[in-house]
């Protein structure tokens, strides 16, 4: 099946981001497709390359690039929302592409399933 | 980077309209749900989805007429629910278990609603490609 994926939540403060990244690597064990993922609300401080988590803790945004990387998947940021948030261009971790609403609607058309991680 | 609805319409290619439903839970103000749910509202409808939204809990609130925000210091964003009518945006589902327990009666709205019970909204769902909660 193919799945896209939205992801409104923040990282580290709320469970979201980190039910998303084991769906979508439970989804890709199981032969599945993963079409893109889609960052809104603060779900784009999932893309903050600036993040540094304390050591001994998971690294929520490397997570999402060594997936990108891994399996090439889709990871996109909002740019309204990321505007609002100081997420831009420059502060963007490898992996993810800033773009606009129409790709999250696009991730309804096109995937079989359109799963959201929110509160 | 300012899309026009005719831009936008031209990205969408495919030309496959899907059932789009936008489950509204939260307060208008206080966070930022309504408003950035309401901005994918309106780029659904520019890309000739079927969209439909539904109102419940305390999502209600977001339809309620007379919204003064002067004083939280945050934009009134209420006009927009009446410019939807102008994105054929016309499905508006509000459920009535939440108006009843907020004691809000239909003529307090400042659109007009299909009022559902839970059991309606529950099959309305059912019926949905794509269901996105904010």
């Amino acid at each position: 099946m193919k799945f896209g994926l939205l992801i409104n939540e923040g990282p580290y403060n709320h469970q979201a981001a980190d039910t998303a990244y084991q769906f979508a690597r439970a989804a890709l064990a199981k032969g599945h497709q993963i079409q893109r993922v889609f960052f809104y609300n603060d779900g784009v401080n999932n893309a903050s390359k600036l993040t540094e988590p304390p050591q001994d803790d998971r690294h929520i945004v490397n997570r999402w690039s060594k997936l990108a990387q891994d399996s090439g998947v889709d990871l996109v940021v909002c740019v309204a929302a990321g505007l609002r948030r100081g997420l831009v261009e420059d502060n963007l971790a490898p992996g993810f592409r800033i773009s606009g609403l129409g790709q999250l609607v696009e991730s309804g058309v096109e995937a079989d399933r359109l799963v959201v991680f929110g509160d | 980077m300012t899309e026009t609805r005719d831009e936008i319409g031209e990205q969408a290619g495919a030309g496959v309209c899907k059932k789009f439903m936008f489950v509204n839970r939260k307060a208008p103000y206080g966070t930022i749900y309504a408003l950035e749910g309401l901005e994918v509202v309106l780029i659904s409808a520019a890309f000739d989805q079927d969209v439909s939204l539904a109102f419940l809990d305390d999502g209600v609130y977001q339809l309620v007429k007379g919204q003064q925000t002067k004083a939280l210091e945050v934009k009134n964003f209420s006009p927009t629910y009446r410019a939807l009518e102008g994105y054929d945006v016309e499905k508006l589902y509000v459920e009535r278990e939440s108006l009843e327990a907020r004691g809000i009666r239909e003529d307090q709205l400042l659109v007009p609603v299909q009022v559902v019970g839970a059991e309606e909204m529950a099959q309305l769902m059912d019926e949905q490609d794509v269901i996105i909660g904010f």
